[in-house]
């Protein structure tokens, strides 16, 4: 293998960054909100991963548990004017922009009191009061349609701006090359994030691509891109913060690659052997370097935290949990209706 | 012409730019994309000097990008623009199949209801002249197979600029397919009227006893002529213009062969699970076979790809000869004055 397969170096390597974050300068405060969302995401999607084991869930599930520190990261200084789009594995997109637990878990129940009326299920997710602009499981989908909001954005002239989050499979998608290039051509207000997490489906990114750092291709069209931790709360938030700050100001598009792990399979609740992978060595050395444990670290060292105050918020958290699934449980089904209402924006 | 309303003669290709221009006068949220805008060839006369009129941020050449540029007019249309994205070609368009098939068709039905791509996707059938097998293609039928998209495809000046007003002023996506063969027809315009695309179907667009025509865009324009020079052979087909293909409704055309006994459907695309195919087997499924003195029949493409050689060319598209001598072997065969029975 040539040097370009390794060329994220110690960023895609699990034995680096596991110690705790450096929160030199950070606000308390903000960092304990951050680690509630991430917590809340955390066991949202264990849930969903313990109701798919007892086969209360028939919609297939994508969990994202290991990679919440992108998506709290990236939300912090978005505003309910901005236009986000997920894909395929987006519960933490949805949540850290503030969309409900319940409205979560009730749509992937299929009830209409979920946040897309029950029609879409885990993968079509949409919370457009909270910016929350769909998702949809076609790998790299949503990407072009993201560059179309960013360019409504210029239109409108008020410094909106559009999020799409992909993949690192989704860069093998001939549909981002188009719409980098039209992002960076016509200078639109789009930050790509790529959740680089190593893996599309089964197949690492070894297999798929000649350099294991997605960013060459943003590089390639022109954009300005930055590579760093994805499991790094602290650093993922002020990357964002530069860059979305910077396409408010017209500074056209960026591109922000995260590296990170999913600790689940491809779908469903297993972690890794559904699918023939057998990655149980490099999933235990990066659960080390789990974003939430880190981060509760070193609000431990900065004597910001003890034990008892995690474990008083993780217990609230997972009531708010708990609560959320059961109400989402006895919420009704869609009417019959909706199977064909909803089609068209007016019946014809 | 009636007394007190300005009626103006324009071809079926300036009809399509006076959609443009009366869109982009009234509606600020209306903007173009696509490949040839500023080019002086690529569309015909349909968009002439629009760039000059409204600005290149209006009128939007784009990079050879055709999915981007569709899901980036979907995107904006969900952000409250009414895009209309141009294809000069639908061929390339297909690049577009997944923002336009499994985005915007499925958006409103997969977030319930509660967003809705108000996106106008022009295709133009631009074929002929030894084009050949990738700049020929009439693909209407398959946009017409999906349900949360509307299809239209005009077959007059008057349709052309109207359908194109009320397609960009539908919520949903809609395909607008025009063709480069009606461009020269001319017809005297009244104003503007804007109408929903909702409430706009199919049309009985002349009457007949014998023999029920059907098409859409050229077809609909080919079965008229058809139906024109039959009356000499003293064959009087009624004609029925589709006009909208998706949601389909073919209740004149039920109507109609109910009277006339007798189906000839034309369609310039290929036969198998095509749209003739499918307006036969409506017809079919609702008349009693008793109401019909004939086999309902077909006229469309032989299942080839479109040849580039003009001798092979001739043989390929259906003609006004070949609608003809058709219904006059259909209608002869079951015998010009047999009426149907109740």
């Amino acid at each position: 293998m040539d040097m370009d397969s390794f060329e994220l170096g110690d960023l895609a390597n699990p034995r680096c960054y596991t110690e705790p974050l450096d929160i030199g300068g950070c606000d308390p405060v903000l960092l304990r909100a951050q680690l509630r969302m991430m917590l809340l995401i955390r066991r949202a999607e264990e849930k969903i991963g313990d109701m798919l084991a007892a086969q209360k869930i028939p919609t297939p599930c994508h969990l994202g548990i290991g990679q919440e520190a992108i998506a709290v990261g990236v939300s912090e200084y978005l505003r309910p004017t901005d236009r986000v789009f997920g894909a395929h594995r987006s519960h933490a997109h949805f949540l850290a922009l503030g969309g409900e637990v319940t409205a979560l878990m009730a749509e992937i129940l299929g009830r209409d009191a979920g946040c897309s009326r029950g029609m879409g299920g885990s993968m079509h997710l949409w919370g457009g009061s909270v910016g929350f602009f769909g998702s949809v499981p076609i790998v790299a989908g949503t990407v072009p349609l993201a560059v179309g909001a960013a360019l409504a954005a210029k239109k409108d002239g008020e410094s909106a701006v559009a999020v799409v989050y992909f993949g690192d499979g989704a860069a093998e998608e001939g549909s981002i090359h188009e719409s980098l290039n039209l992002a960076a051509v016509w200078k639109l207000p789009v930050l790509f994030v790529c959740e680089n997490n190593l893996f599309s489906s089964h197949m690492h990114i070894s297999l798929r691509q000649p350099s294991n750092r997605v960013a060459r291709y943003a590089e390639a069209h022109r954009i300005q891109a930055a590579t760093v931790d994805g499991n790094d709360l602290v650093v993922v938030s002020r990357t964002s913060d530069d860059m979305v700050a910077a396409m408010r100001d017209g500074g056209g598009p960026r591109f922000l690659e995260v590296v990170t792990y999913r600790w689940r399979g491809h779908v469903g609740h297993r972690e890794d052997n559904d699918v023939g992978v057998n990655r149980s060595t490099d999933l235990a050395l990066w659960k080390r370097r789990d974003p939430i444990r880190r981060l509760v670290d070193a609000l431990t060292v900065a004597g910001e935290w003890d034990n008892h105050a995690f474990h008083a918020m993780d217990e609230a958290v997972k009531t708010e949990v708990e609560e959320a699934w059961q109400q989402a449980e006895t919420a009704p089904y869609p009417p019959a209706s909706a199977l064909l209402d909803r089609v068209y924006a007016k019946r014809h | 012409m009636q007394s007190g309303i300005d009626m103006a003669r324009v071809n079926y290709g300036s009809a399509i730019r006076e959609a443009f221009v009366y869109l982009l006068d009234r509606y600020p949220k209306v903007f173009v994309i696509g490949q040839g805008l500023w080019a002086k060839w690529y569309v015909g006369n349909s968009m002439t000097d629009l760039d000059k009129f409204y600005g290149t941020e209006r009128i939007m050449d784009s990079p050879v990008s055709e999915l981007a540029c569709t899901g980036a007019a979907v995107g904006a249309s969900l952000c409250g623009y009414r895009p209309i994205v141009v294809h000069p070609r639908m061929d390339f368009m297909l690049y577009a199949m997944d923002a336009i098939v499994n985005q915007a068709a499925k958006w409103s039905h997969m977030v319930g209801g509660q967003a809705h791509p108000a996106v106008t996707i022009r295709g133009i059938i631009n074929r002929g002249g030894e084009q050949g097998a990738q700049h020929s293609q009439a693909l209407h039928a398959w946009f017409a197979h999906v349900p949360g998209l509307r299809v239209v495809m005009p077959a007059t000046p008057r349709d052309a600029r109207d359908l194109l007003i009320s397609s960009v002023l539908c919520d949903d996506p809609v395909l607008y397919l025009d063709d480069r063969w009606l461009y020269e027809l001319e017809e005297d315009l009244p104003p503007v009227v804007e109408c929903p695309l909702e409430q706009e179907g199919s049309r009985v667009v002349s009457r007949g006893d014998d023999v029920t025509l059907v098409g859409a865009g050229y077809s609909a324009w080919l079965c008229r002529e058809a139906a024109a020079a039959l009356q000499q052979r003293s064959i009087s087909a009624e004609v029925i213009d589709l006009r909208v293909l998706n949601p389909l409704d073919v209740s004149t055309v039920i109507q109609s062969v109910e009277k006339t006994g007798r189906l000839c459907v034309v369609d310039g695309s290929w036969s198998s699970c095509g749209l003739a195919g499918e307006v036969i087997a409506r017809v079919s499924e609702t008349l009693s076979p008793r109401k019909l003195l004939g086999a309902p029949v077909r006229i469309t493409l032989p299942d080839a790809p479109a040849p580039t050689s003009g001798f092979l060319e001739k043989l390929y598209y259906p003609t006004l000869d070949t609608i003809m001598e058709t219904v006059a072997r259909l209608v002869i065969r079951e015998g010009v004055h047999a009426k149907a029975v109740d």
